[in-house]
């Protein structure tokens, strides 16, 4: 078996009194997704930020290509390939959508340097149709376009900086059905060129159909990660709202005796 | 722009939109109404003579409002700018004529001083993560004391002078505070050092790294950082270049006077920030103009000396302000909901 491209062993975080993340192992291989689901205030959020380098984990190891390493900041995540596409800060509204794709790695030219805003613009908006993603108009801000639309110009950035692991934080939960679809789409695109995916969500019918593992957090801990060959979408569902519980909810929400699996979490 | 591939959608509403979210549209309005009305109660406001006149107080006002746009368009204030252009006037004043040293040299000490002043703002707000308002208050309160502390402790009256006996003196006036005669009118030299100060910042804005930086860190701090953009090194440079400002004007006004008041300056941090705010800044940080906060100063400068032309008491210039204010504020506001509106 080759190298996962991420791994996370035994790793935890805690701020101040707040144990956030407790002994979660994880691993992440090129070509494939990675779903991390949980309940709010499960650690999801904790977990990536540690894998995207905003955090450093209190315990155990994270490692990169196989090298354990501590990653001082959200720049040398990227350097190594690791990007980051945060649940409500991926993009500033204000500022036009080729602005935003080049933030932060703005092309230049020339002497004084200069943005080549000419290069920039025509990419951002190649880059974004071969990722499928028809924006109208480079210029406009992003705040003028749909949440889908906001994510996936984040992800197409990802890809266009080389990223060789995108992690997503929940960008499927402000998003109605059909802008989930969308978004969910853009994540296959990104895997099938080989990109390893982390997808954080909290909806397990979003995760079932794009992931290959799958990692579910409850109050800090792993309750397990599965492979999809190991488990069933229904499995997962009552895993992550924690099945007894959800039996529980069932019974008393049935008209008349357990209804069982019927019941779907909302959101 | 010339390889926009045509798309149904962007057709006939594109322009116009382009047109509303320029940050300057109100502020352009605004002055050709407030020229037109000057205009109308009086000859003298629209003679040449007349435009260099109003020229005069936009361009030093404006030099400090484009610097301050830059610095709320990345999202902080300066409440220290104004009376830092009084702390580094009497200092190139007290050091050439109290300390030997020649204008230059003087000048030279007193950009050192505000690049200083202007680093510390800008530390303790990135540092501290206070609102640069409370911080910039700070400073603002002790360079104020510090102006007239030293300037009575040293001289025993409430100014510094005699700037005028001072080897350099009249070279470094020529290159700052003299007069340039176009089409047989005098144009101080500050309106060409104000449009030179607009042009730099709007190409930087517009056309460079450290722009694109500026409005990112305004617009939304974390999702810049969380991609690599260098948030607190750009605030530093920009309480920094707003202290580089508040040095020029220092340096023209008292290059001008010869002399300086210790009170010079206070009271002019809000004018900035409202020339600013006219210009289409927003006071949330992430949109604004440099063009614009130069247009803002313009429509000051006209409203300063068209309510003398127009022979009126210099009173209603407060009442105007505050007008102007209100009106620009609540243009921004529609123009920010236009171009944020989230459809999903
Ligand atoms: N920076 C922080 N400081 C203190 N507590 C935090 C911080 N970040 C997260 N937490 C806490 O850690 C726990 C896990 O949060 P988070 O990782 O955001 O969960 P999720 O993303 O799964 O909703 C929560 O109890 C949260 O309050
Ligand atoms: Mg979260």
């Amino acid at each position: 078996m080759s190298t996962p491209l991420l791994q996370t062993r035994d790793v935890g975080k805690s701020f101040g009194s707040v144990i956030a993340l407790r002994d979660v192992s994880m691993l992440v291989n090129s070509g494939e997704v990675t779903c991390v689901l949980g309940d709010n205030g499960a650690g999801k959020s904790t977990l990536i930020k540690i894998l995207s380098g905003v955090h450093v984990q209190d315990r155990g190891e994270y490692l990169v290509d196989g090298a354990p390493v501590r990653l001082g900041g959200p720049r040398e995540a990227l350097d190594r390939g690791i990007a980051t596409v945060y649940q409500d800060l991926a993009m500033i509204p204000l500022m036009s959508v080729w602005r935003n794709f080049f933030l932060g790695s703005e092309p230049v030219t020339g002497r004084p340097r200069r943005l080549d805003v000419a290069r920039a613009k025509d990419v951002a908006r190649r880059e974004l149709l071969d990722m499928g993603i028809d924006i109208r108009d480079v210029d406009q801000p992003v705040g003028t376009l749909s949440g889908g639309e906001r994510q996936s110009v984040a992800i197409a950035r990802a890809v266009h900086f080389g990223a060789r692991a995108l992690i997503l934080d929940e960008p499927t939960s402000a998003l109605g059905v059909k802008q989930a679809g969308v978004v969910l789409r853009y994540i296959a695109r990104a895997r099938d060129r080989g990109l390893g995916v982390v997808f954080i969500t909290h909806n397990p019918h979003h995760a079932f159909p794009v992931g290959d593992r799958f990692l579910v957090l409850n109050r800090g801990t792993s309750l397990g990660e599965f492979a999809k060959a190991d488990i069933t979408r229904d499995e997962l569902t009552s895993l992550m709202a924690g099945g007894a519980e959800l039996d529980q909810l069932a019974h008393e929400l049935g008209r008349d005796g357990p209804a069982g699996a019927g019941v779907t979490p909302e959101r | 722009m010339t390889s926009v591939t045509a798309d149904e959608r962007v057709a006939g509403a594109g322009w116009v939109r382009r047109l509303l979210i320029r940050p300057e549209l109100g502020s352009v309005v605004g002055a050709v109404a407030v020229f037109a009305f000057f205009s109308s109660q009086s000859a003298v406001f629209r003679s040449a003579e007349g435009v260099a006149n109003w020229l005069d107080p936009a361009s030093t006002l404006g030099i400090m409002a484009v610097a301050i746009a830059l610095l709320m368009i990345g999202g902080e204030f300066d409440l220290s700018a104004g009376v830092l252009t009084g702390t580094t006037g009497l200092v190139v004043v007290t050091l050439a004529t109290r300390y030997g040293l020649d204008v230059w040299t003087a000048m030279l000490a007193g950009l050192v001083l505000a690049l200083a002043v202007g680093f510390v703002n800008g530390l303790l707000v990135v540092r501290t993560r206070l609102p640069s308002f409370i911080v910039t208050l700070g400073t603002f309160l002790m360079l104020q004391g510090l102006n007239l502390g030293v300037t009575k402790a040293l001289t025993g009256t409430v100014q510094v002078g005699g700037l005028r006996r001072v080897e350099g003196y009249e070279s470094a006036r020529a290159l700052f505070a003299g007069s340039v005669t176009v089409g047989g009118v005098d144009f101080r030299v500050a309106i060409f050092w104000w449009l030179g100060v607009t042009a730099l910042a709007t190409w930087v804005l517009m056309r460079t790294r450290a722009g694109n930086w500026i409005f990112a860190v305004g617009g939304n701090e974390q999702a810049a950082r969380a991609v690599g953009v260098p948030a607190a090194r750009t605030k530093i440079a920009l309480f920094m270049t707003t202290a580089v400002a508040a040095w020029l004007v220092g340096s023209i006004l008292a290059l001008r006077f010869s002399s300086v008041q210790a009170n010079v300056g206070i009271g002019q941090e809000f004018i900035y920030i409202i020339a600013a705010v006219i210009g289409g800044c927003l006071l949330t940080g992430g949109y604004g103009s440099a063009i614009g906060a130069s247009i803002g100063a313009v429509i000051f400068g006209m409203a300063d000396k068209g309510i003398v032309f127009a022979g009126w008491d210099a009173d209603w210039f407060k009442f105007f302000l505050g007008g102007m204010l209100l009106l620009a504020t609540l243009a921004n506001r529609l123009v920010r909901r236009y171009a944020e509106e989230v459809r999903r």
